[in-house]
């Protein structure tokens, strides 16, 4: 499977105190680990388990995902617009690997 | 295998177990006992509130491998009082926790998309806690027509 590529979607500039939805997507097959191959063999689990969203250092949306969650996992969210920053944006695996992601959001 | 006293004793407790379930079923269609595992384990003896989320589903879904969801739960999101965990489950799942999302006030709204796998007809169940110790409940069923799971 490619490494896994994080796409996010939010607006670039807010009016400060607006509420701002903020979209992502990350390419991932999400194998639940109930899938059985053409052998009849169960597929080993693999997925992304844990989102984290931090603007500024501090969490404002948090996921933990099963493997009831589908592929190419999609995770809206919203956040509250006080100050210009980034919002930095991790996704885990569950073989450890780590995928990123920042936007930057300016405040009027 | 059990005398015919013995089993006397035994089905009567079994009645009392399956009437002291549906008092907390969410939905018409039974739960399977691993989904009342998990929802017991969040709710650890307590009774939600029904209400106070608008939980988005499509009630036929033609394709169980994606289902969107979105959960908004009604909230003044600020430090005092803010929605800190959303619990979404899937009742009829092998896995029945879908996901948890945490909020903080920064979130600004407790609300949250995602799209999910159901196995086959069964209901959402949303629980919802926050900073103010409240827990609240919504569910909705969906019908499945191609179930998404395994295969």
């Amino acid at each position: 499977m490619a490494t896994p590529t994080p796409r996010v979607r939010m607006p670039a500039t807010a009016k400060k105190g607006d509420i701002i939805e903020v979209k992502t997507l990350i390419s991932h097959d999400m194998e639940s680990g109930q899938r059985k191959d053409a052998d009849g063999k169960t597929v080993p689990r693999k997925i992304i388990r844990h989102f984290a969203a931090e603007y500024n250092g501090k969490p404002v949306f948090s996921a933990d995902w099963h493997p009831s969650i589908s592929a190419n996992p999609y995770q809206s969210f919203f956040l509250r617009a006080e100050e210009s920053g980034s919002l930095a944006m991790a996704w885990t695996d569950d073989d450890g690997g780590i995928y990123r992601a920042t936007a930057k959001l300016t405040v009027t | 295998m059990p005398g015919r006293a013995e089993l006397a004793t035994i089905l009567p407790r079994r009645v009392l177990l399956a009437v002291g379930g549906s008092l907390f079923a969410f939905g018409a269609r039974s739960q399977t006992p691993e989904a009342r595992a998990e929802i017991d384990k969040v709710l650890a003896g307590r009774t939600p509130v029904p209400g106070g989320i608008t939980l988005d589903l499509p009630s036929i879904a033609e394709n169980g491998l994606v289902v969107p969801v979105t959960i908004d739960v009604a909230s003044p999101m600020s430090e005092a009082d803010h929605v800190t965990s959303i619990y979404l489950f899937a009742d009829g799942n092998p896995n029945p926790l879908v996901a948890k999302f945490g909020f903080t006030a920064a979130s600004g709204r407790a609300s949250a998309s995602t799209r999910i796998r159901l196995a086959q007809t069964q209901n959402v169940v949303v629980l919802a806690e926050t900073s103010t110790g409240a827990l609240r409940s919504v569910s909705a069923e969906v019908k499945v027509t191609i179930g998404g799971c395994g295969g």
